[in-house]
């Protein structure tokens, strides 16, 4: 297959420098309760929380801040006992930085757990559905970055008749490491998650992908699976992006994922290693997702290690935490340098989907002046999902988006190798999003649109039937005037006959 | 090599002539019919467009009355929409994306009239005699119907505010890999 | 420290880069093409080099030139690409040695105005620009562009000195009647044209085994097929070029070659003759493996490669001239853009025609 692979030019991907030591290495830190902390309301994919915690109200550590708001929303929790500021907008982490909703939690330095959490010492006796209920109301999301909420996964995996469970510990974007350092000291916990999902997916086998550049981690989990024959570990090939769901699924079972399908269409269901660990505190001891490891990391960072910071917590505080910079940053990222996130500044808060912090100088982030494209074809190698970047770009430059949708635009997974790779320094990625951002405006636009053309059309229908009533009860009165009038004369005429046969007798 | 410089060039000017009447007068008519340009068209009837509601400004947009980019509701999406139907080329330039935009009620100034209410064509204006009127935003189209109707100025268009999850990532700003010269490569391919 | 950070605007995504250079890549290929080129000077002296030198900066200006004629005023910085100074050496590789400055400003001239700024620059051009202008300037010169010079180190007359170089190069000094000689591939066709056979024909001086070392005549490049045949594989290895377009112009000539020879070699070159001589091995690996003119995918580039060679072996043999490396180039150049739309890499999770992929197939079968 590799030899293949190479004679006919099909590989995908890129072999950046991975940056992961010496901040893997480094032991684990967790960070102190800072004074304030900022929950955002929108940390998963789909609906915004609705907060059901009131201003002035003191909560416990765990306490529900905000439930979920329809079938795709996650409910928040609170990390630290503490008092209730507010309730209003605050800078959200992204790159427009736009105002989120937000909790704003004043600690009271206890840190006191609530009572009222559920722990389970047998949870292989509870049904697997009532797994997935707990998960859903600890909040669990996924924890590699796309924050879809865990549960909704599990249970429709169950429904679905999944067979495998794919544990993604990937983690291929360069620089972070915090799923490696997760798997190096909780492998055991972890392999309880694992097992946990399996219970609530009636997956049979679980499968643990883990890129061959991260040996201590393979060997943890190794010695941590042993003793279950369903949960097994395999090292993959250290590529980028093979911790993408599609690829790292056909990675390990040979699979292709059909474009625009779940993992369950070929029996498979990905999650992530922290959301295992994630599984297994909620589940075990009942503790809700509060917090989570991040990595600090970049070459403007002293000292780069592996932070476990409580959500909430603002970044410039984890980055003073984490030792501070050397310089300011030429860029601040939220996530790994290929698909994270630029931040507007560092007073935004850590949220569910913080898988790291980069502070990067500008010689990292490498920028320079975009030239004219040749046509190399460099993307086109690149493109793990087998598009053509250089042609959507070009559609897209002329603003035919229907010709990039054509192109496969709607398939890009936005990975960033074809931008990465480019000679000519074209922000591919940047066009795609662009493009992806815009033609959804479009079709909001037209959902609009079609909705007003509703409402025209009942008005107008009201206003004809108001019309032909008006006209109706005009033609009555009318014809009652008209009847009347002839009454009277009927009988006008009547009295006059009478008086004149009077008369005449 | 003169003899063959002209003839060549005699060639050239005459067949360059041929096809360029030929693409005037051979040219494909694109059928577009009233019914499916209206069924393009916001429907609301505003009017801004200058003729008598969308049916009008359909049957002016398939005469060639009046031009692809009309509507100013329906921005430069609806725009290329109309020009694909009606198979004409369009010059986006001179259209200015404008962010959407709808109607807002001052409250301290409205008095109640009702006037409003009536010329909405959508129904998104709630209210009664004398008693503050408001807008339904989901309903809201922005078309400006409302707006000469109020006799206090106190409806007023404002552009809707960008929230996170409708923010567009800007386009590159690039004026180098487009050829600024006679043809883009998407132009070249488009023969194939 | 954190605290000063603002972020100017919102960065897309990726934040770091692999570090590829439009300017590294073409700096590598004109490392590959020094060998040969220094070979070249070896070989035809002193007129060679100013041919050389002419080229290169006729190149350079008119770029420069047609830059600022287009408002750029980074001007000097798109310069600094090194397109423009490859497409000149390109093309000076591609004349006869000894042939007078302006056919160098000329072709300079046409390659860089005509074969690429006038479709938009760099990137824009449809067709390779060295090979418009090497095809402009034969068809319009057809007497200067076929004058090739025996290679100094095999004739018995004193090379030109640097002054007589010079004048060479300035057109002020006929070449003498001596130095001139045809290529191979025109002496076996001119032979052939009057009935001699080839057998015959190639043993008076034109033995082929000279070829293998470069020393014949022919253009100031192209004459060491084993030396671009090292570039070419300096190229594959800094993975600047890939293996199928180079396959496919030597397969695509070789295998009609060998057959036809095979079958009548009395009027049919040798595959080994065809490999060797005028500018197969330089078309193969330097110009068919232009970004800009050739496809983007490998299947398309082995296709590409596969029409240049056998467009070349039917010209050679079949057509009016010589050699038909060029000609085949830019015929293949337009179809590039067919090829790129019908030869599209497999989009992952859809079939070949872009439906999603049906649940009981999987990735191995499609």
């Amino acid at each position: 297959m590799g030899l293949m692979e190479k004679f006919f030019g099909i590989s995908w991907g890129i072999h950046p420098e991975d940056h992961k030591r010496p901040a893997a290495d480094a032991a684990t830190r967790v960070m102190p309760m800072p004074e304030r902390l900022y929950i955002s309301l929108a940390q998963h994919l789909g609906a915004p929380a609705l907060p059901t915690a009131l201003v002035g109200q003191k909560v416990k550590k765990g306490e529900l801040l905000a439930k979920p708001q329809g079938v795709v929303s996650a409910a928040i929790h609170a990390p630290t006992s503490g008092v209730i500021a507010a309730i209003g907008e605050i800078p959200a982490p992204h790159p427009s930085g736009l105002p989120v909703l937000a909790v704003t939690l004043a600690a009271d330095g206890e840190d006191a757990w609530s009572e009222t959490l559920q722990a389970c010492d047998d949870p292989f006796a509870l049904e697997p559905d009532e797994i997935s209920r707990r998960v859903a109301a600890a909040g669990v999301v996924g924890m590699g970055g796309a924050t879809f909420p865990s549960a909704l996964k599990l249970s429709s995996s169950r429904k679905a008749g999944v067979t495998t469970l794919i544990m993604n510990g990937g983690e291929c974007e360069p620089y972070l490491s915090c799923d490696d350092r997760l798997m190096r000291d909780e492998a055991a916990a972890i392999v309880d998650g694992i097992r946990l999902m399996l219970h609530a997916t009636g997956a049979k086998l679980a499968i643990v992908g883990i890129e061959n550049n991260k040996p201590e981690a393979i060997h943890a989990m190794q010695t941590a699976a042993a003793p279950f024959g369903d949960v097994r570990v395999r090292p993959v090939p250290a590529r980028y992006p093979v911790g993408s769901e599609k690829q790292l699924v056909q990675t390990l079972t040979g699979k292709e994922i059909p474009a625009g399908a779940l993992p369950a269409e070929v029996g498979v269901v990905v999650h992530n290693v922290g959301t295992a660990k994630a599984v297994h505190e909620v589940v075990r001891l009942g503790r809700p997702l509060v917090s989570r490891m991040l990595t600090v990391n970049g070459g403007l960072v002293k000292t780069p290690g592996n932070v476990v910071a409580p959500l909430g917590a603002l970044v410039e505080e984890v980055l003073a935490f984490a030792g501070g910079l050397a310089a300011a940053p030429a860029r601040l990222i939220m996530g790994g340098p290929m698909m994270g996130m630029s931040l507007p500044h560092a007073r935004v808060p850590v949220v569910k989907g913080t898988s790291g912090i980069l502070a990067l100088s500008g010689a990292e982030v490498a920028d320079h002046r975009e030239e004219s494209c040749i046509r190399c074809g460099h993307c086109a190698r690149a493109c793990p999902m087998g598009l053509l970047p250089l042609e959507m770009a070009r559609h897209i430059q002329g603003d035919d988006l229907k010709g990039a949708v054509k192109l496969g635009l709607k398939d890009c997974i936005a990975c960033g190798c074809c931008a990465y790779v480019c000679q000519s320094h074209i922000p591919l990625v940047q066009y795609f999003a662009h493009a992806k951002g815009t033609l959804a405006a479009e079709d909001r636009a037209r959902l609009r649109a079609d909705a007003a053309k509703k409402l025209v059309t009942a008005r107008n229908a009201r206003l004809a039937a108001e019309a032909r009533e008006k006209a109706e009860v005009a033609a009555r009165r009318k014809a009652e005037r008209e009847a009347a009038a002839a009454a009277k004369a009927a009988v006008a005429a009547a009295a006059e006959t009478a008086t004149e046969a009077g008369a005449a007798a | 090599m003169f003899t063959a410089i002209f003839s060549l060039t005699i060639l050239g000017a005459t067949l360059g002539l041929a096809l360029g009447i030929a693409g005037r007068f051979l040219a494909v008519e694109a059928n577009a019919n009233v019914a499916e340009l209206e069924a393009l068209l916001p429907g609301t009837n505003c009017g801004q467009c200058g003729f008598p509601g969308c049916s009008g400004a359909a049957t002016a947009l398939v005469g060639g009355a009046a031009p692809a980019t009309c509507c100013p509701v329906g921005g430069k999406a609806l725009a290329v929409a109309i020009a694909e139907k009606l198979g004409v080329r369009l010059d986006l330039s001179g259209v200015a994306d404008e962010a959407p935009k709808l109607a807002l009620v001052a409250e301290d100034l409205c008095i109640g009239c009702c006037r409003c209410i009536k010329t909405c064509p959508t129904d998104a204006i709630l209210g009664a005699p004398k008693q503050i009127h408001n807008v339904l935003k989901e309903a809201c189209t922005g078309c400006a119907a409302c707006v000469a109707h109020c006799p206090t100025e106190a409806i007023l268009l404002h552009p809707v505010p960008v929230t996170l999850p409708h923010w567009v990532m800007p386009k590159p700003s690039s004026a180098v890999s487009v050829g600024n010269c006679v043809t883009s490569f998407a132009e070249r391919t488009a023969w194939v | 420290m954190t605290t000063d950070y603002l972020a100017a605007r919102a960065f897309a995504s990726p934040h770091a880069h692999g570090g590829g250079e439009i300017r590294r890549t073409m700096l590598l290929v004109l490392a590959a093409l020094t060998p040969a080129t220094l070979f070249g000077f070896w070989l035809y002296g002193w007129s060679a080099f100013f041919l050389w030198l002419m080229t290169l900066s006729s190149a350079l200006f008119f770029e420069f030139m047609s830059l600022r004629l287009m408002g750029q005023k980074d001007a000097r910085r798109t310069l600094g690409d090194g397109s423009a100074l490859l497409t000149g050496w390109l093309l000076a590789m591609t004349l006869p040695p000894w042939a007078p400055w302006w056919v160098a400003v000329l072709g300079a001239l046409i390659a860089i105005v005509i074969g690429k700024q006038v479709f938009g620059g760099l990137g824009q051009n449809l067709f390779n620009p060295a090979m418009v202008a090497r095809v402009a300037l034969l068809i319009s010169f057809p007497l200067q562009l076929t004058a090739w010079v025996t290679p100094l180190p095999l004739t018995t007359l004193p090379a030109p000195d640097f002054i007589a170089a010079l004048h060479i190069t300035l057109g002020q000094t006929p070449l003498p009647d001596a130095m001139t000689s045809a290529s191979l591939l025109g002496y076996a066709k001119t032979e052939l044209a009057r009935g001699i056979g080839l057998a015959q024909a190639l043993n008076a001086g034109h033995a082929p085994p000279l070829s293998w070392l470069g020393v014949r005549a022919g253009s100031l490049g192209e004459s060491s097929a084993l030396l671009i045949l090292a570039g070419g594989i300096f190229l594959l290895i800094a993975r600047v070029i890939r293996w199928q377009a180079p396959a496919g112009v030597l397969a695509g000539a070789l295998i009609p070659a060998l057959i036809a020879h095979a079958l009548a070699p009395e009027t049919y070159l040798a595959a080994s003759t065809h490999l060797f001589s005028g500018a197969l091995m330089l078309g193969a690996f330097f110009i068919a493996t232009d970004y800009v003119t050739s496809p983007i995918t490998g299947a398309g580039q082995l296709v590409f490669g596969l029409g240049v060679g056998l467009l070349t072996w039917i010209i050679r043999t079949l057509g009016g001239y010589p050699e038909g490396v060029a000609f085949a180039i830019l015929f293949m150049n337009a179809l590039t853009p067919m090829i790129d739309r019908y030869l599209k890499p497999r989009i992952l999770g859809r079939t070949w025609s872009g439906r999603p992929l049906g649940t009981t197939t999987t990735g191995k079968g499609a």
